[in-house]
């Protein structure tokens, strides 16, 4: 039993080996596609454009860019509220995004969820979910039909370092483990629930070892670079996939914002020195930098790559300006189906 | 025809529905190796194994939503409370996510589950164990909420809750398991939304459902023999509600008692109450009165429960004040 | 020289009649036989016409209100002429007029001057009360609930109540309330005759709820409207013939004898007996079973079963309802129980109104025939005399039989001789042989 634990101790997932140079593009741009596009974001919400709540992922992008890498096109995922850069990752279309988020009818939820519920079936994107913890259940749900019906498919469930709290989080996590359920829990670990910090909400400040009590397999990786996140989901995604085990999975990152819009970036709950500390490691440069060592992208590759990246998101913009809002025929739809059966 | 029990009535229905549709399956707490805390799903463990027949732990928040998720991907749980009082743990599952996945996907993503379990009171449990709590959950588009009074009606239409491609509620009752009634032998369904005519008059129209509708039918035979003549409007649904049932009764009877389980306040009544007064406004010749539990938790001591409870008696007082008939 | 106006009887049964519109204005000349005014009777509205030349100088009543026959309306007289008397005869002697029903009635210091409230109207405050006191009143001393449907200074009725009386042309003012604070219900829309005059039996509610179904109202044929018309021409208001005949009462006398034996809670007498027969004749011959309404009969599905009790200084006649639908045990134990409240004064209105058909029964004070008179709108009564050996001639044998006389008081606008006489034959059936009342 002991070496058993010994066996599922955390280690610091390993560097870049394993990715190849193309798949670093794509991970760059991955990043800096999230990135333009929330920035823009933040414009939106101030010209009034998006309303509501909105919670931006920028100094977060690594762990949705890298950890969407580890799956396949049939893998699931399910998340927060916090979703835009996931949402992205995963290969919505960010037309439809921002559509979503301007509350127009082309918006992948016809309008209806808004930032914090984006939705894709085709792409098994199950969700953005706004009640804290509330949707780990429904992570291992996803994990648990997966067995059901004897796939090899793997359930991805992002939450944030304060779900850990919360009851659902336990039972789900206590479940998952006792039925062996193919789901990675990631927890993206920003240091703060809205503005109280990790040291002030859970007694144990090493997150993953919340794990222990379900003798679930746990580590933890630097949530800024984009291919130990990689990498370390990988593990986890193989070790559900071919064990049937799940893994909590810690990734240590940092928001850039407040957050949500209406949040400052800094001040009662965390000083601008701390953040200023942090921005030091922004995702985008811990990768650029690596590909510049290698010789795979220069300054003038880079600026190509954040016109594009800057064109798609105006593109996005224009069509969500465009779309129409939903008809007002559509507020009783949606409520129920017809049943076929 | 055959005279089952409320409980193997139910029981048939899971089991007939789990060999139909191998995507259904039960969990919930002691509902495989215990065979069910009310013995609901005696003997399904045994025919679909564990996979299918899932003993969960006390945790109704965490199996609630594993149901949910599963039923996001295209299984069919039936998520079984011990009763609906322990199911409040659960209720951020059927609330927030269960009611409303599909609208806030934008059509994206239905639910096809049932919760179920037994709701409001039985004998001397008290407060925290004897809670209707229909109303609350028929509170919240995106639900179809379900309580039927009779071994038929249950079977029927767990039937088509579970064959149901949204959340249904389905609100069973303690004192109900032991009641016995005729059960066809063929295969059926009871249609959702749709309420039944248990009796027949032209005096006075009675508006209840689940067990208070077999209270009703008391009444209205008891009732007979004075020769006051009830209708007695078995909703079976709550949600989607049958209003042209009801309205066409009072119509016809021009007074209405409407009669649950549940506490006075923004109740399951007053909402059937507000279809009458819309709809029957010119037809009422009285104030439309509802029989109810006491507004107080539900007390211990047998002779205070009794007086908290909605019974024979009461609502016979309430049918002959809307009759303007002396007591 | 000056004209009164007044409410005339526009139809044979109006009492009273509601002023639907004036045509002529105060100040206008009229002459004699010109239309003055619409007034609605039973369902008709007619033209009330001036009887004299003049000005129409003064209007009584204001347009909506009722006003009973023979009661002043308006003065058409000379422009100059002084009519001060005429109209303040009105106030004294009339209704008030309708125009001032609506306003508080004005204060004044006589109160043999204060204008009468009709039954419906309320009075909303006393004319000579005291002067309230500036310390609110102690609770207990607060007025009872009234039961007048226009106590809160509005009439009340149910939804159900304003649409029937739409439907019928009721006037809502001019019947009460029977509900919780004299609110109208159907039932007392059902039981007043619509837009006429309402004697007593018929505004006062029944006290079992009528529905639609309870029975059908048939419109007079033209043969029927003649004969009712001769025939009350012949005799009275009330045309009655009356039919006797006598019952061999053995076998319901043994039936009673024996249930006697079997113990006290089983004694029945023999009115309980005839009244369980004639109950369930009633509901077998609903043509007698009916009440004559002037331009209708109503025809009841429901047996209300009235009793007359001999009380100190006079009669009740409180009602068993839904009577054939009882049992000899219920008849028995309610009959005595409202016949003793009934000698105690304690019954309560809805009681003794609502019958259907009518039973009297003499036979405790040793008369052993007598004819009974009808209790209108109802038409029928049965005079019950008392039970006496008598020899009858049985398979050519004299023998002693115990026999029971009854006669039948019919309204022959409603029965017929033949149709009493089939209702009798079915009454003998069920007291011969008695097992038919189980049947």
């Amino acid at each position: 039993m002991a070496q058993a634990k010994i066996k599922k101790k955390a280690e610091p997932a390993a560097g870049s080996e394993g990715t190849t140079a193309e798949e670093r593009q794509v991970l760059l741009r991955s990043m800096l596609l999230q990135r333009r596009f929330e920035e823009r974001c933040a414009e939106a919400y101030a010209l009034g454009r998006i309303g509501g709540f909105c919670h931006l992922y920028i100094g977060q992008e690594a762990v949705g860019a890298g950890a969407m890498a580890a799956l396949r096109a049939d893998d699931y995922i399910i998340t927060t509220y916090r979703d835009h850069g996931q949402a992205l990752a995963r290969g919505l279309s960010p037309r439809a995004i921002m559509a979503e988020l301007f509350g127009r009818s082309d918006g992948c939820a016809r309008g209806k969820g808004g930032s914090m519920h984006l939705f894709d079936r085709s792409l098994n994107f199950l969700g953005g979910h706004g009640i804290v913890g509330g949707h780990v259940p429904l992570g291992a749900g996803v994990g648990f039909a997966i067995k059901y019906r004897g796939g090899d498919q793997v359930c991805l469930c992002f939450m944030g370092e304060s779900v850990v709290n919360t009851g659902a989080f336990h039972e789900a996590l206590n479940m998952a483990s006792l039925w062996k359920l193919p789901v990675v829990f990631l927890i993206e670990n920003n240091r703060y629930g809205m503005g109280t910090a990790l040291e002030r909400a859970s007694s144990i400040h090493d997150i993953y070892l919340r794990a222990a009590s379900y003798d679930m397999p746990r580590a933890y990786v630097d949530g800024q670079d984009v291919l130990a996140v990689r990498s370390a989901t990988l593990e986890a995604v193989r070790r559900a996939r071919t064990e049937s085990t799940p893994t909590l999975l810690e990734v240590r990152t940092y928001r850039f914002m407040g957050h949500s819009m209406s949040d400052a970036v800094s001040g009662t709950y965390r000083t601008k020195a701390e953040l200023e500390e942090h921005m030091k490691r922004d995702p985008i440069m811990v990768l650029r930098i690596q590909m510049q060592e290698a010789g795979e992208i220069d300054d003038a590759g880079m600026a190509k790559l954040d016109e594009d990246v800057k064109a798609i998101v105006q593109d996005a913009w224009d069509f969500a300006e465009a779309s129409p809002e939903p008809p007002l025929e559509s507020l009783h739809e949606d409520v129920l189906v017809e049943t076929s059966t | 025809m055959s005279t089952v029990t409320y409980r193997d009535a139910l029981n048939q229905a899971l089991k007939e529905e789990m060999q139909r549709d191998d995507r259904v399956f039960l969990m919930g707490e002691e509902v495989g190796v215990y065979q069910g805390a009310y013995k609901v799903s005696k003997g399904l463990l045994q025919e679909f194994g564990e996979m299918r027949v899932v003993d969960t732990p006390i945790t109704e928040l965490g199996f609630a939503g594993i149901g949910v998720g599963a039923a996001m991907v295209g299984l069919r749980p039936v998520i079984e409370f011990m009763t609906w009082n322990f199911a409040l743990l659960a209720i951020d599952q059927v609330v927030n996510a269960a009611a409303k996945l599909l609208y806030m996907s934008g059509g994206q993503f239905n639910i096809p589950i049932v919760f179920r379990g037994p709701n409001g009171a039985a004998l001397q449990l008290s407060a925290q164990h004897s809670q209707a709590f229909e109303s609350w959950l028929a509170h919240i588009p995106g639900l179809k909420v379900v309580s039927p009074g009779t071994p038929r009606d249950a079977k029927g239409l767990l039937k088509s809750a579970i064959r149901d491609d949204n959340p249904v509620v389905f609100f069973e009752g303690e004192m109900l398991y032991n009641t016995k009634g005729d059960v066809p032998d063929e295969e059926y369904v009871i249609p959702i939304g749709q309420a039944e005519l248990k009796r027949e008059g032209d005096h006075c129209t009675i508006v209840t459902y689940g067990k208070s509708a077999l209270m009703a039918v008391q009444v209205a035979d008891q009732l007979e023999k004075d020769g006051i003549r009830v209708d007695v409007v078995d909703l079976r649904t709550i949600r989607p509600m049958d209003v042209a049932a009801i309205t066409a009764s009072v119509r016809k009877t021009n007074r209405a008692v409407v009669l649950e389980e549940g506490w006075e306040v923004c109740g399951v009544g007053a909402q059937i109450v507000d279809h009458i007064q819309r709809d029957c406004f010119d037809d009422l010749d009285a104030p439309v009165i509802r029989v109810h539990q006491a507004d107080v938790p539900m007390p211990y001591a047998k002779n205070l429960e009794r007086a908290a409870k909605p019974d024979v008696a009461k609502t016979i007082a309430a049918v002959k004040k809307v009759m303007y008939l002396p007591d | 020289m000056a004209t009164k106006v007044f409410m005339e009887a526009l139809s044979p049964t109006m009492e009273e009649g509601r002023l639907v519109k004036w045509l002529k204005a105060e100040g206008d000349a009229v002459k004699s036989g010109e239309t003055l005014a619409e007034v609605e009777t039973d369902k008709a509205i007619m033209e009330l016409v001036a009887r004299g030349d003049g000005v129409l100088r003064k209007r009584l009543i204001a347009e909506g209100a009722t006003s009973p026959v023979g009661s002043l309306i308006a003065v058409i007289a000379g422009a100059d002429e002084d009519i001060a008397s005429l109209v303040a005869g009105a106030a004294a002697g009339g209704p008030p007029p309708a125009a001032e029903a609506t306003a508080p009635p004005a204060p004044t210091r006589d109160p043999q001057n204060a204008p009468p409230a009709t039954a419906t109207q309320a009075t909303t405050a006393p004319a000579s009360g005291p002067t309230p006191s500036p310390v609110p009143a102690p609770a207990q001393s607060a007025p009872p609930p009234s039961s007048s449907a226009a106590s809160a200074g509005r009439l009340r009725s149910s939804p159900l109540a304003r649409r029937l009386a739409a439907e019928r042309g009721v006037d809502l003012g001019s019947i009460g309330g029977s509900g919780p604070g004299g609110r109208i219900i159907k039932r007392d829309v059902e039981s007043a005759p619509a837009a006429a005059g309402t004697s007593p039996a018929m505004s006062t509610a029944s006290a079992r709820p009528a529905t639609v179904g309870d029975y059908q109202d048939v419109p007079l044929t033209q043969i029927r409207k003649t004969i009712a018309r001769r025939l009350a021409e012949s005799i009275g208001p009330v045309p009655t013939f009356y039919l006797t005949a006598e019952f061999d009462l053995e076998r319901a006398a043994e039936m009673r004898s024996a249930m006697a034996g079997m113990g006290d809670e089983y004694k029945v007498s023999f009115n309980d007996i005839v009244m369980k027969a004639v109950a369930t004749a009633l509901a077998e011959h609903p043509e007698c079973n009916a009440h004559w309404l002037g331009d209708h009969i109503r025809y009841f599905n429901r047996v209300h079963l009235g009793m007359a009790v001999a009380v100190e200084d006079g009669l009740i006649t409180p009602v068993l309802f839904d009577a054939d639908r009882k049992g000899l045990r219920d008849i028995a134990r309610e009959s005595r129980e409202l016949a003793a409240r009934a000698r105690d004064r304690r019954l309560k209105p809805d009681e003794y109104t609502g019958s259907t058909f009518s039973v009297s029964n003499l036979g405790m004070f040793g008369i052993d025939h007598f004819t009974a008179i009808i209790n209108p709108p109802e038409a029928g009564i049965l005079a019950i005399g008392g039970i006496e050996p008598r020899p009858v001639v049985v398979d050519g044998n004299v023998v002693v039989r115990r026999r029971l006389r009854v006669t039948m008081s019919c309204d022959h606008r409603v029965i017929d001789g033949a149709t009493g006489a089939k209702f009798l034959q079915t009454v003998r059936r069920l007291l011969e042989v008695p097992l038919m009342l189980a049947w």
